[in-house]
C-alpha cells in the first residue's frame, strides 16, 4: 500500500502557518463567552457557593480531555495500524498533546474546587483519580513518541499504546470505584431531572459546546503544524 | 565488459519456469523517504546475486524485502511461486545470516542450533543438528557456550543455525565481516554446496572479491535502485576491473 | 543432503520451547533472578525496619509492601525479557522461522511469568517471617491473588518491554509505560490481600478477584494481538 503523504509534502512544506487562525480565534471567543456567562449571568449554586462555577471549566475539560482525546488517540492509532496512513498518526499526536493540556486543567481545577469545598487540595476519589492516571498515560504516550526518532516506529508503537490505553480506561474506573468517593454527583448527567436550575443547565451546556469547539480548533491547528513539520523533514532527508 | 541497462524488466513468474525468486517493481518507504525504489529482479535455483553499494543504499532493506521479512509498499516478491510475506511455513524456505550472530551467548553451540532446528519444525532436529555442525567444522566445540568462542567460530555456528533446515533461499548481510581465513573458506564452501543443491543465494557484502567468487549476477545499488547489473561472464568476473567500475559509479570510498 | 522432514508449527510447542530457552539462559547467567530476589527480600526487611511497629501494625503495612515490591522486582525481571534477544539480534533468527509472532509473545510472557512466580515463592514466606504474620489457610487466597495478579502483570509488562526495546532508554521507559497499566492489578490485589490477612474469606474478595480475572483475560488477549505490531514489518 503506498504511503499517502508523499504528493502532499512539497506543497505542504511551502505553506506557512497563517498569522491568525480564524477557527481558533472563534473558538477562543466561544470559550471566553461561556466563561463570562458563567461568571456574570449565571447565579451561584445555593449550597456550594461561588466556587461551583469552576465546574463549568472543569467538567467540559474532563469530557474533552479524558474521553474525546483518548478515543481519538485509540481510534486513529488502530486505524493507522490497519492502513498505515501517516495523517492518522498526526491526528493522534495532536489529540494527545491537546488532551494532555485539558487533563492538566482538569486536575488543576479539580484541586482548586477540592481545596475550597473539602479543605484539601487533593483527594483520592473516583473521578480525580481516574483523571490523574489518564494524565500519566497520555504523558507516557508523549514521552514514548519523544524517545523514538524513526517516524515509522514512532507512529506504530504509539498507536499500540493508544489502543491499549483506551482498553485501560474502564479498568481504571472500575478500580477507583472500589473506593467510595467524595466526588459530587454528576449534576447534569444524572438520569431524570438534573439538579441544576435552568440557567445553570444552559450555561453548562453552552460551556460544553464551547470547550468541544475549542478542543477541535486546537487539534486542527496542531495538526496543521505537524503536517508542515513532517513535510519539511521529508524534504530535508530526500 | 558487457553491461546491461540499469533496470532490467523482470519476466513474469509464469513465463520463466526456472525462476525461483522474483521481485517485481518493489518499493519500500520510511516516512517520506524511499529506501528501495522500483526494484525488479529474477533469480533461478542455484543462482547467487551479489549486492554491492555504499552504506545507506538500501541493500539491507532490499535483502529483507526479498525474504519477506519486510512488507513492500508496492510491488511483489515471489519465492518458488508463493508470494511473500506468506504464511508462517513459507518462512521455512529462508535462511538468514548477518554480521550479528543471532545466537544466545549463554547457551552452547549445540543448544543454539537445536533450538533453531526445532523452531523450523524439523522432525529429526537432533540428527540435522549433528550433521550441520560437522559440515561447518564446529562439531568439536558443540558443548561450549557460544560466548567462549572466537568471532570466527561464532559466525560459523551462526551459519549452521541458518542452514540446519536446508533453506531454498539464503540471505546474507555482510557475513564475511570479522571472519578469519578458515571461517571465510568454510562459509564460501557452504554457499557453494547450497548453490549446487539448488538454493538461491542473495549476498550483500563490501568485499568485492569474495562476493564475485560465488556470484552468478552482480549488482551495484545506490540510493535505493540498481545502477549497474552484470551477469557472470564465462571465465568468471574480473575483480579489479569491477572494482574500478564500482569506484566510478559510487564515487570514492566504499 | 538427505530429505528433511518437517512438522507444522505448533503454537503451544513453540511457546513452551521459547519459555524453556529463556529460563535456561536465566539459569545459566543467574544475574536477573538473583537481583530481583535480593531486591525483594532486602526491601521487605527495610520496609519493616523503617516503620515503628507500635504505630503501624504489620498486618496494615504488609499488603502494600508486598505489592510495591512485587511491582519493582517484577520490573527488574521484565527488563531482561528482550535484552537477551537484542544482544546479538537472536530475535531476527526467530522471526525468520515458521514460529508465529503470537507464539513468540506467549513464550516470552510464560518465561516472565515463571520468573515472577519464582521470586514470589521466596518473597511471600519472607514477608510472613519478617512481618510476623500468622500463617493459616488465608494464605491460599493470597497465593491465588498473587497468581492472578502475576498473569496480568506479565502480559502487559512483556508487551511494553517489547515496545521499550526499540528505544535507547528501554530500562527507564518500561516502568513509565507499564505502571499506569499495573494500577488495576495492584489496587485490587493489595485490597484483597489486606482483607484476606485480616481474616475475611474468599467470598468477600470476589469484587477484587473479578477485576483481576477480567483484566487478565482482556489484556492477555490484547497484548498477544498487539505484539506483532511492535515488530517491524
Amino acid at each position: 500500500m503506498t504511503s499517502v503523504s508523499m504528493p502532499e509534502s512539497r506543497t505542504a512544506a511551502r505553506r506557512t502557518m497563517p498569522a491568525v487562525d480564524w477557527v481558533l480565534a472563534l473558538a477562543l471567543l466561544a470559550v471566553g463567552g461561556a466563561v463570562v456567562r458563567a461568571l456574570l449571568y449565571t447565579p451561584a449554586d445555593a449550597m456550594l457557593g461561588a466556587v461551583q462555577r469552576i465546574l463549568y471549566i472543569h467538567v467540559p475539560s474532563a469530557i474533552q480531555g479524558m474521553y474525546v482525546a483518548c478515543t481519538i488517540m485509540a481510534v486513529c492509532g488502530g486505524l493507522y495500524l490497519w492502513i498505515k496512513d501517516e495523517r492518522l498518526d498526526r491526528i493522534a499526536e495532536s489529540a494527545a498533546e491537546v488532551g494532555f493540556v485539558f487533563l492538566t486543567v482538569v486536575l488543576a481545577t479539580g484541586s482548586i474546587w477540592g481545596k475550597s469545598s473539602w479543605g484539601t487540595a487533593w483527594a483520592w476519589e473516583p473521578r480525580l483519580t481516574s483523571a490523574l492516571f489518564l494524565w500519566f498515560v497520555v504523558l507516557s504516550y508523549l514521552i514514548l513518541r519523544d524517545a523514538l526518532e524513526n517516524r515509522e516506529a514512532r507512529a506504530r508503537l504509539s498507536a499500540v499504546l493508544g489502543v491499549l490505553a483506551l482498553l485501560l480506561v474502564p479498568f481504571i474506573h472500575m478500580t477507583v470505584y472500589l473506593f467510595r468517593g467524595l466526588h459530587p454527583e454528576p449534576l447534569a448527567l444524572k438520569p431524570g431531572k438534573p439538579d441544576m436550575s435552568p440557567e445553570m443547565l444552559s450555561t453548562f451546556l453552552i460551556a460544553n459546546v464551547a470547550f468541544m469547539f475549542f478542543f477541535f480548533a486546537l487539534v486542527r491547528v496542531r495538526y496543521q503544524w505537524a503536517t508542515v513539520r513532517d513535510a519539511r523533514a521529508a524534504l530535508e532527508q530526500a | 565488459m558487457h553491461t546491461f541497462p540499469s533496470t532490467i524488466e523482470a519476466p513474469l513468474a509464469s513465463e520463466t519456469l526456472s525462476a525461483a525468486l522474483v521481485a517485481d517493481a518493489v518499493t519500500r518507504k520510511y516516512g517520506g523517504r524511499s529506501a528501495v525504489t522500483d526494484v525488479s529482479l529474477s533469480l533461478a535455483a542455484g543462482d547467487c546475486l551479489a549486492l554491492f553499494g555504499p552504506n545507506g543504499a538500501g541493500k539491507t532493506t532490499l535483502l529483507r524485502l526479498l525474504g519477506g521479512l519486510l512488507k513492500a509498499n508496492s510491488g511483489r516478491v515471489t519465492l518458488l511461486g508463493q508470494q511473500l510475506p506468506g504464511e508462517a511455513e513459507t518462512r521455512r524456505l529462508l535462511g538468514v545470516i548477518s554480521h550479528r550472530s543471532m545466537l544466545y551467548e549463554a547457551l552452547t553451540v549445540r543448544e543454539n542450533v537445536m533450538f533453531a532446528a526445532e523452531c523450523q519444525g524439523l522432525r529429526n532436529a537432533a540428527a540435522a543438528t549433528e550433521s550441520v555442525l560437522k559440515r561447518l567444522l564446529v562439531f568439536d566445540r558443540a558443548n561450549s557456550p557460544v560466548r567462549a568462542l572466537s568471532r570466527g567460530l561464532q559466525q560459523r555456528v551462526s551459519i549452521a543455525r541458518a542452514l540446519v533446515h536446508g533453506p531454498r533461499l539464503v540471505l546474507l548481510d555482510e557475513p564475511y565481516t570479522g571472519l578469519d581465513q578458515t571461517g571465510a573458506r568454510a562459509l564460501t564452501e557452504a554457499l557453494r554446496e547450497l548453490k549446487a543443491s539448488g538454493a538461491t543465494v542473495v549476498l550483500v557484502t563490501h568485499n568485492l572479491a569474495e562476493g564475485l567468487e560465488l556470484a552468478t549476477q552482480a549488482a551495484i545499488m545506490r540510493e535505493g535502485a540498481f545502477v549497474h547489473r552484470l551477469e557472470r561472464p564465462v571465465d568468471g568476473f574480473d575483480v579489479s576491473a569491477y572494482a574500478t567500475l564500482y569506484r566510478e559509479l559510487v564515487g570514492g570510498g566504499e | 543432503m538427505s530429505e528433511l522432514a518437517f512438522r507444522p508449527p505448533s503454537f503451544v510447542a513453540d511457546a513452551v520451547r521459547i519459555a524453556r530457552k529463556d529460563l535456561l539462559i536465566e539459569f545459566r547467567t543467574r544475574s536477573g533472578f538473583l537481583s530481583a530476589t535480593v531486591f525483594a527480600l532486602l526491601s521487605i526487611a527495610i520496609f519493616r525496619f523503617s516503620w515503628d511497629p507500635t504505630v503501624v501494625s504489620s498486618i496494615d503495612l504488609a499488603p502494600g509492601v508486598l505489592w510495591v515490591i512485587f511491582t519493582f522486582s517484577g520490573l527488574l525481571g521484565l527488563n531482561r525479557a528482550f535484552g537477551v534477544e537484542q544482544a546479538d539480534r537472536a530475535l531476527d533468527g526467530l522471526l525468520a522461522s515458521p514460529v508465529s509472532r503470537e507464539a513468540v509473545f506467549a513464550g516470552k510472557a510464560l518465561g516472565n511469568l515463571l520468573f515472577v512466580l519464582a521470586v514470589q515463592l521466596l518473597a511471600l514466606p519472607t514477608l510472613a517471617l519478617f512481618f510476623g504474620l500468622p500463617v493459616g489457610p488465608e494464605w491460599l487466597g493470597v497465593v491465588a491473588v498473587a497468581v492472578l495478579a502475576a498473569i496480568g502483570f506479565v502480559a502487559v509488562g512483556t508487551l511494553f518491554a517489547a515496545v521499550a526495546s526499540n528505544t535507547r532508554l528501554a530500562e527507564m521507559l518500561l516502568p513509565m509505560l507499564a505502571l499506569p497499566f499495573f494500577v488495576p492489578v495492584l489496587i485490587p490485589a493489595a485490597q484483597a490481600t489486606s482483607k484476606l490477612l485480616a481474616g475475611s474469606g474468599l467470598g468477600e474478595v470476589m469484587a477484587e478477584l473479578k477485576i483481576l480475572g477480567a483484566f487478565d483475560i482482556v489484556f492477555v488477549a490484547a497484548c498477544t494481538l498487539a505484539f506483532p505490531f511492535t515488530l517491524e514489518e
